[in-house]
């Protein structure tokens, strides 16, 4: 057994408002570069809609993620090492930018240069490709609000399977945000795919790096990831992906995305997990069990063997204290109530989702009842498939138990809340029917309506003797400072120095 | 080398030298410094239809082409004969090799330079090395082709492996002789010559990647795991490599 600590976020999806916020300060942070003006390492999409880029959940086009071959063994979906390095000329499954959209900009010079005329003058815009003006036919957040709904969103591949249940005009439709990050997965087929071997998961913390001198352009990560989360710098010529703002929670603070959060959706903690148990439990042969194999991953950091182990494995004292108070470890094991983005690519996503209510009430309401009586929103659950079933599609391989537990519970806790707080007592057989007894109630609500900035983030520092090994770790990104002296490795040291 | 001209010598001798010098030290100071810009750069993001048949066409028709160059140059006519392989079976290898490399190249190298030119996405994103590299590339090819079809297929045949081939070799033993050389026809003089050119450049274009081969990938582990290093990045002035940032 052999534990590791693993960063891990959770976000409630009930409480993103869709302000794009994340997407801003996470693009101020990081994209805002030549070459990365198409990158968006945190993007917002409107579900149902077809996503950024466009039908990236579909990996019967895209290979992306894990599949089990005949002998039930994992292997990557766009084929193995050797098929790789086939296609190492070409690479057959690449989106291209028109699957995310042209990038573009203004002429704002013009605005204030343009001769004195009747008319005020306008901008078009123009291609950050060619610079020549383009037509704006798509772009980052094209479907916000479930624009074009009525046209593209059937295509939603989650919709698939109730297709023709399903109805998106404006009366029945339902939607909700799905924020999106990098997974840094457990199991991560972008790190598999990497023929150069530049990609690479941090033992110490589980964030997913690309090596920005070892890169070679080789793009089978853009291709390998199923949730696109991989992207090509199309001036550098390198991949580059979300950092997990490794620099930021180094030092104990959130990620951008989550600092700026207005919602407050975004829970970060570490959660153990045993690194020899990863590849059976993303072997699981039917994805349904994808879910609890993943949960069943995540190791109870209060128990003394566990404890031990994570001693004996070289996990810090303070970071096995963090996990023992992490907000994404009571969210997704101990309350069950968050659910992985589609566990069945088998990448093992460690970015997961309270899955939202709101769609189950929207239909409620459509349906003529009470989206405020739990009675009701109970036998939605129960007779509601639609919004239940695009949500297990979504997080859980199709499976809507899960789905239903969380909703469940997450019903339960709002009627016993608003029951004390208008009676001055809730009814425990509420909450009981939805598998909550009181202390865990109190937790989820605690946690989902509360919690304050250190108990959403609970985030050990790295240690500070490791802080130069940190250093050699730290990627420029850009052009300057591309001197290999960075990785510190065929430098004298200069402890050596004093020892001579 | 007596009676050699001094332009023979500047074309034959000196260039050779200068040319390999330069993609020697030049690989090592790209490796060494700009690591970060060792890649394909790949335009496939940009346009992929034409790039999925043109690239493997041109990639395919280069490994044959430096095969056949091994075989025909680096190999002496001597240990052929010696493993008992007749002259007119070589010349028959060479030139149906040598044909469909030609073929490949052309087709491949084709594709991709109308796709660069015409393709306004992929024309800006050419870089002034792509802009020099490509037109070299294109005459060093046709000088070829015009060897390989022209001369061996079509005209009268020329046997380069007394002549070209022994010149070639006598480089790297640092006992140059131009009179193979200068006793070939002048488009051998011309191909070589641009040939030299190409490889000076080599270093210092995005045709660095054909070095990383990522051949390791068949056997290493799909996972990769990276622990911290233990020891600490050096401090400035305390090591060599940071004296030579200081002093530039």
């Amino acid at each position: 057994m052999r534990v590791r600590a693993q960063f891990m976020m959770v976000m409630a999806l009930d409480k993103c408002i869709g302000c794009h916020t994340c997407s801003v300060t996470c693009k101020q942070a990081w994209t805002n570069r030549n070459g990365t003006d198409y990158v968006w390492f945190n993007n917002v999409e409107t579900k149902p809609g077809i996503g950024y880029p466009k039908h990236y959940e579909d990996q019967e086009r895209w290979k992306g993620g894990w599949k089990l071959d005949g002998r039930e063994r994992l292997q990557l979906k766009a084929g193995g090492r050797v098929r790789k390095l086939l296609h190492i000329f070409a690479n057959p499954d690449l989106p291209v930018i028109d699957d995310y959209y042209e990038p573009w900009t203004y002429d704002y010079g013009h605005l204030v240069q343009a001769p004195l005329g009747d008319a005020a003058p306008v901008l078009s815009a123009r291609s950050r490709l060619t610079g020549k003006p383009t037509a704006l036919e798509w772009g980052p957040n094209w479907e916000d609000n479930l624009g074009g709904a009525t046209e593209r969103a059937r295509e939603d591949p989650n919709l698939a399977s109730i297709q023709d249940r399903v109805r998106l005009d404006y009366e029945h439709v339902f939607m909700f945000y799905l924020p999106r990050i990098c997974e840094h997965c457990l199991n991560p087929s972008c790190v598999a795919s990497c023929p150069s071997g530049a990609m690479y998961k941090r033992e110490e913390d589980g964030i997913v790096l690309v090596d920005q001198d070892k890169c070679r352009s080789w793009r089978f990560c853009v291709s390998g990831c199923p949730y696109k989360k991989v992207y090509f710098n199309h001036v550098t010529g390198k991949a580059e992906k979300c950092t997990f703002c490794y620099a930021r929670v180094e030092d104990g603070e959130p990620t951008i995305c989550s600092e700026t959060c207005v919602g407050r959706i975004r829970y970060i903690g570490i959660v153990l997990y045993d690194l020899d148990a990863v590849t059976a439990a993303a072997s699981a042969l039917d994805e349904r069990d994808l879910v609890e194999a993943h949960r069943d991953l995540f190791l109870d950091a209060r128990d003394p063997d566990v404890v031990a182990a994570a001693q004996d494995s070289g996990v810090p004292h303070d970071w096995i204290e963090a996990a023992q108070h992490s907000p994404v470890y009571a969210l997704a094991r101990e309350l069950r109530v968050a659910l992985p983005l589609h566990p069945e690519f088998r990448n093992l996503p460690m970015v997961w989702y309270v899955p939202p209510l709101a769609p189950v009430l929207d239909s409620l309401a459509v349906a003529g009842f009470d989206a405020e009586d739990p009675a009701d929103v109970f036998a939605a659950i129960e007779h509601l498939r639609i919004p239940i079933e695009y949500l297990a599609n979504l997080l859980a391989a199709g499976d809507v138990a899960p789905v239903e537990e969380s909703l469940r519970k997450q019903t339960a806790m709002r009627a016993y809340k608003r029951a004390e707080q208008l009676t001055g007592r809730g009814d425990p057989a509420v909450a009981e029917a939805a598998g909550l007894d009181a202390a865990s109630l109190e937790h989820l609500y605690r946690l989902l309506a509360l919690a304050n900035y250190d108990e959403r983030y609970v985030i050990p520092r790295s240690h500070r003797e490791d802080v130069g090994a940190l250093q050699t770790e730290h990627w420029s990104l850009d052009f300057p400072g591309v001197f290999e002296t960075r990785r510190g490795q065929e430098v004298p040291l200069p402890h050596r120095k004093e020892a001579r | 080398m007596t009676g050699a001209a001094g332009w023979e010598i500047l074309l034959f001798v000196a260039l050779p030298y200068v040319a390999l010098t330069v993609f020697v030290v030049g690989h090592v100071w790209r490796y060494r410094f700009d690591r970060f810009g060792w890649t394909a750069r790949s335009s496939e993001l940009y346009e992929k239809r034409w790039l999925q048949l043109g690239s493997p066409l041109f990639h395919l028709g280069v490994i044959l082409a430096v095969a056949g160059h091994v075989l025909g140059i680096l190999v002496p006519e001597s240990l052929t004969e010696d493993l008992g392989i007749p002259e007119s079976l070589y010349a028959f290898v060479a030139a149906a090799g040598g044909t469909t490399a030609v073929v490949l190249i052309l087709a491949g190298l084709g594709i991709l330079s109308v796709r660069r030119i015409t393709g306004p996405r992929v024309r800006n994103a050419s870089s002034t090395s792509d802009r020099i590299m490509y037109p070299l590339m294109w005459i060093m090819i046709l000088l070829g082709v015009l060897e390989t079809v022209g001369y061996n297929v079509f005209g009268p045949g020329y046997d380069y492996r007394p002549t070209v081939a022994v010149w070639f070799r006598s480089l790297f033993v640092f006992d140059p002789d131009v009179s193979g050389i200068v006793a070939a026809p002048v488009v051998y003089q011309v191909h070589v010559t641009v040939a030299w050119l190409f490889l000076a450049l080599f270093p210092f274009t995005r045709l660095v990647h054909a070095w990383s081969l990522p051949y390791s990938y068949l056997w290493r582990p799909y996972i990769v795991y990276r622990r911290r290093r233990t020891r600490p990045d050096p401090s400035p002035g305390e090591s060599a490599a940071w004296t030579t940032i200081a002093r530039r």
